[in-house]
């Protein structure tokens, strides 16, 4: 299309030319080659929109490079235009004005190509981080343009006058658009210098091309003006103002950024180096790894010399993480701090960045001038210091100090979440752990109890924690007589758990000795008054049942009275006898407090013993299950079997507190005679 | 939750105990009673009539204490157990060791 048109508008212009000078009518109108012009330029136009708008991943020199490189072409090929006329010398051709006009056609579509292709680079560099108001101005400013080639295709005279204040609205619009530099900031130092050296270069190309095209079109208008001016071509020469002027603009704005660019880039490695530390909050595995990454950032980020991270665990054996600098020199360094009696740099005061040239000065065998330190708190308790140090006076900012006071704390924040991770991994472990003690426990308890043909016995326990402190146990002494035993431990939990197991030791140790209860008890509380603590002890209810003299033998420790249902008289009451906790007295007197107690059995008599979770379980009221109601379940099932009984007792508890949840272990033994 | 107050009453310390005394209230009994039989007194009236419940870590702590009392040769009266309370201190036996009194007037007796 733009060859086309580029090779319609060379032949239409010439042609005009011809028949002008020769006074042949061509029948071609004068306006074709301005509209042709146009044309072209529009194709043109399009072309570089599409390849260099388009192009996504380009960066700012590789832009400008596809500017030299255009500009170089179009150079080349004009010099060889140039070379051929000035080879031709003073013959026939080089006088004459087709192949003059010829070559001037050439040399404009060249510059088109060039100022077009600049003109798209520009646009993106201007467009660079653009806000909606930029973008309407610039869309503007590029539709004016545009327009503007319906000036040249169409010169109609009624409108030249308003050309002036169009030209005039284009060179300001332009000014304002030169004013976006944003690009600037984002290149390097070197990069820097590179754009400086290919703007400038444009700027020949474009200084060339003008004084070039001038110079033909003065030659050739000394002879006819029927050609096609560019003076008179508003776009061209508004294209020619505004690269000019944005050219010039970003030169000298890169210029006077070159000294400060190394401060932006130590800005984008300070975020980066943040990111880091940021990055291994969620990758690192260890404390150390954050302490290593905070050393390598902040003296990086700040250019120190040395650095030194002291991580205080252990005061007596702080570990150190250092970069240039050893031990010796570290202890150097704060010795000499010390015995200059300089507060608030190792041991955190309010002004870290303290001039301490000074001090450091006079200090032997170092280099250092200048040190800066900064506390790594975690859960705002000291961990570690950061020291950074620097071989001039005075080498740390207040920007320094901010910026690693912001890495300190992202460590800080760093290492917190290790911990609480490790902690939240440790929690589970414990969990897993009670729950094994759970199993253990649980083993405890015995999975039968013994039978005999004289009574059936049943026994339930559910635990309030995971673990709990209720026990229950049979032992067959000999032929015709069991041990029967209940307690509950003091407290709650892990503690009550440990206690219960010493009991089970306990009964089990003494029982098989067929003690009589009350010297059973004495035993165990002397045997438990050395394992129990201080404020530990544990109720108990101790039985032997003699199957061949029908009588039961029993003695209470501080444990709930046991319930009895005699059958011969149908009534269930509780016996009332005195005792003591075991561990309560830790002495010989004891015995003193224990009462035995004994009672004949016979067939359908039932005792019920459980321990005080249910009795004092509560409702949502605030009520307790309570002895009358335990009494009256007992009562009401007196002529079932043992199970059953046991069933509807915890049916009717569980019924009454109208939870699952319970406060306190749950536990009940139950005997029917038979 | 449990409020416990000392009260210099002349030749004696009231210790008023209102609330419940579970097993993490208990703590903060043991606690009083360390604190105000470490003050160097040698009678005490603890005021119980406000005890709602106690529970078998609440009784481990006045147990706790009764061996320190004799060794120290301090009187510690208690009153003012309700029904539900006294039955407690009761089945554990802990009513043949404690001094407890129904009402003030006898404790105040008991103390002399």
């Amino acid at each position: 299309m733009a060859g086309v048109s580029w090779l319609g508008t060379v032949f239409t212009a010439l042609s005009i030319l011809f028949s002008k000078t020769t006074g042949i009518n061509q029948g071609v109108g004068d306006e074709v080659p301005p509209v042709l012009f146009s044309l072209f330029i529009l194709s043109l136009f399009t072309f570089y929109k599409y390849r260099i708008e388009k192009a996504e991943s380009i960066n700012f020199v590789d832009l400008l490079w596809k500017v030299f490189v255009t500009g170089l072409i179009a150079t080349i090929v004009s010099l060889l235009f140039q070379l051929v006329l000035n080879m031709l010398g003073n013959t026939k051709l080089a006088q004459n004005l087709i192949f003059l006009d010829f070559i001037y056609l050439s040399n404009l579509g060249l510059v088109a190509a060039f100022l077009i292709s600049t003109f798209i680079v520009w646009k993106r560099l201007i467009l660079y981080q653009k806000s909606r108001f930029l973008l309407t101005t610039w869309k503007i400013f590029e539709y004016s343009l545009l327009i503007s080639l319906v000036f040249n295709a169409l010169p109609i005279p009624t409108i030249t006058y308003v050309k002036d204040i169009y030209a005039g609205l284009l060179v300001l619009m332009g000014m304002f658009l030169s004013a976006n530099m944003k690009w600037v900031a984002y290149l390097n130092f070197k990069q820097k210098w590179k754009s400086i050296l290919l703007i400038a270069l444009a700027m020949f190309y474009l200084g060339y091309f003008s004084f070039t095209l001038l110079g033909a079109a003065e030659d050739i208008s000394e002879q006819t003006v029927d050609f096609l001016d560019f003076r008179g071509n508003m776009f061209i020469v508004a294209l020619i103002g505004f690269i000019f002027i944005y050219a010039l603009f970003s030169l000298l704005v890169l210029l006077f950024n070159l000294p400060t660019s190394s401060v932006f880039e130590q800005k984008l490695e300070e975020v980066v180096n943040f990111q880091k530390l940021s990055q291994s909050i969620q990758t690192e595995q260890n404390e150390e790894r954050v302490y290593e990454i905070l050393l390598e950032s902040s003296s990086n980020t700040v250019f120190a010399d040395a650095a030194w991270i002291e991580v205080n665990d252990n005061p007596k054996e702080p570990v150190y993480y250092t970069q240039n600098i050893n031990a010796e020199e570290i202890r150097q360094i704060k010795f000499h701090l010390e015995a200059n009696n300089i507060k608030g740099i190792l041991d955190q005061g309010s002004d870290k960045t303290k001039n301490l040239n000074r001090y450091l000065s006079t200090l032997k065998g170092s280099s250092y001038r200048s040190i800066i330190a900064f506390p790594i708190k975690v859960k705002g308790k000291q961990e570690a210091t950061l020291a950074l140090l620097k071989d001039v006076s005075d080498g740390f900012n207040k920007e320094n100090s901010k910026i690693i006071g912001t890495f300190t704390n992202q460590a800080g924040i760093s290492i917190e979440n290790f911990r609480l991770l490790s902690e939240a991994l440790q929690n589970e472990r414990y969990l897993e752990e009670l729950k094994i003690a759970k199993r253990v426990q649980s083993s405890l308890l015995p999975a039968e109890l013994e039978d005999d043909k004289d009574f059936n016995i049943v026994a339930f326990s559910e635990a309030a924690d995971e673990v709990g402190g209720d026990y229950y146990d049979s032992y067959r002494i000999n032929e015709h007589k069991i041990a029967l035993i209940i307690s509950d431990v003091s407290g709650k939990g892990t503690s009550a758990a440990f206690h219960m197991s010493q009991m089970k030791g306990v009964f089990h140790s003494l029982s098989q000795h067929d003690m009589s209860p009350k010297a059973f008890l004495a035993s165990a509380n002397k045997a438990l008054s050395n394992c129990l603590d201080k404020a530990s002890f544990i109720t108990t209810s101790y039985f032997v049942i003699d199957t061949k003299q029908k009588a039961v033998e029993f003695s209470r420790a501080g444990h709930c009275p046991t319930l009895f249902y005699k059958k011969s008289d149908d009534e269930v009451t509780y016996f009332q006898n005195k005792g003591l906790g075991l561990g309560i007295l830790r002495n010989n007197g004891f015995e003193n407090y224990i009462q035995i107690n004994s009672f004949k059995y016979s067939p359908g008599d039932v005792i019920v013993l459980y321990t005080d979770g249910i009795t004092e379980a509560k409702n949502g009221k605030g009520d307790e299950f309570g002895y009358e109601r335990l009494q009256q379940v007992i009562k009401r099932m007196s002529q079932a079997p043992a199970d059953e009984i046991q069933k509807e007792l915890i049916n009717e508890l569980y019924a009454f507190t109208g939870t699952e949840a319970i406060d306190d272990d749950y536990t009940t033994l139950i005997v029917k005679f038979i | 939750m449990v409020d416990i107050k000392r009260i210099n009453e002349g030749d004696y310390e009231l210790l008023r105990v209102v609330g419940e005394v579970d097993a993490s209230s208990s703590i903060e009994l043991d606690s009083a009673i360390n604190e105000a039989i470490g003050s160097g007194g040698k009678k005490f009236l603890a005021d119980c009539s406000n005890l709602d419940y106690i529970s078998s870590a609440g009784l481990g702590v006045f147990m706790s204490y009764i061996e320190e009392f004799k060794k120290r040769n301090i009187t510690f009266v208690i009153y003012g157990l309700n029904e539900k309370v006294q039955n407690v201190f009761e089945i554990l036996g802990l009513d043949q060791l404690l001094v407890i009194h129904s009402t003030k007037e006898e404790g105040q007796t008991a103390l002399k």
